[in-house]
């Protein structure tokens, strides 16, 4: 399954197309195995893909340096820790002129995990939000978030059951091969 | 001891208070004076009327924002009956506007 590519450019897999880094089946392919398990060893890593762990050090670095790979973290498991928390999945109907000024002041809550914009019969703001329980999260919502000028309505859902959650898709990869052709 | 002038401004858009239907929904009303809050018992969905009620959040606002404790008692007596509904929209709206209209009464200059 291992496949070594080619170093080229200087920059571990990587190429310069334009000024824009592309990745290749390498870098992909540690992209993965990070994925399932950020603490591996770079000689871990390179067993499992037959190449040098010096390899895989480079390829890493190069990929830190240029963006690819933005940030290590761990995934906590709340149950686990007992920690009583709610997520909930916020659909933020906006003023157009007001959408991104909003969007930015969302980032700045400590409660809202994820904040995105999206168009489907009009613009609305999708944020993720966690809060210990149902009035904390209502009390948040009411208080910080229906006061922000331009906001004008809300839905929120609260998660109830997660079955899967993943933060990058495979299936990822073959859109990037397509656009590069 | 009501302040009738308390009672009658328009307080901050932070401290105004916004209509949901339920945890987290937002109609998108709001009301920054209890002049706008009559106003908005006429046109907000009955379910905000019911879920505020229920959580004696029509009370809070009225006592502790707008400082106006005899309004919030009578708010009170109507979630102890448990009315719901068309009645509870024109109950409320009652109660409210005929508080209103005293303390403008009150406070109008002689």
């Amino acid at each position: 399954m291992a496949t070594k590519s080619k170093s080229t450019l200087g920059l571990g897999g990587m190429r310069l197309k334009g000024q824009e880094a592309t990745l290749d089946d390498l870098d992909w392919q540690i992209l993965r195995l990070l994925q399932e398990n950020a603490k591996q060893t770079y000689t871990e890593i390179g067993n499992k893909l037959n190449v040098a762990h010096s390899t895989v050090y480079d390829r890493i670095q190069k990929m830190e340096e240029y963006g690819f790979i933005k940030k290590y973290e761990a995934i906590v498991d709340s149950e686990k820790m007992r920690i009583s928390q709610i997520t909930a999945q916020m659909t933020i109907r906006t003023d157009p002129k007001e959408t991104e000024s909003i969007a930015k002041k969302l980032t700045k809550f400590s409660q809202v995990l994820e904040v995105s914009t999206s168009f489907s019969e009009e613009l609305v703001i999708i944020a993720k939000v966690v809060a210990q329980d149902q009035a904390e999260l209502h009390s948040f919502i009411a208080k910080s978030i229906a006061p922000l000028p331009g906001v004008l309505r809300i839905r929120t859902a609260i998660v109830t059951k997660k079955y899967k959650e993943e933060r990058f898709s495979l299936a990822s990869r073959e859109n990037y091969s397509k656009k590069k052709e | 001891m009501v302040s009738y002038s308390r009672v009658l401004r328009t307080v901050l858009r932070e401290e105004a208070f916004y209509f949901f239907t339920s945890i987290g929904n937002y109609t998108g009303q709001s009301a920054a004076s209890l002049e706008e809050f009559l106003q908005k018992i006429k046109d907000v969905d009955i379910k905000s009327l019911e879920f505020h009620l229920f959580r004696e959040d029509f009370e809070k606002w009225i006592a502790l924002t707008l400082g106006d404790n005899i309004l919030a008692e009578e708010i009170k007596i109507l979630r102890a009956q448990k009315v719901v509904g068309n009645a509870l929209r024109d109950r409320l709206y009652f109660i409210v506007s005929r508080r209103l209209k005293d303390l403008k009464s009150v406070s109008a200059p002689k």
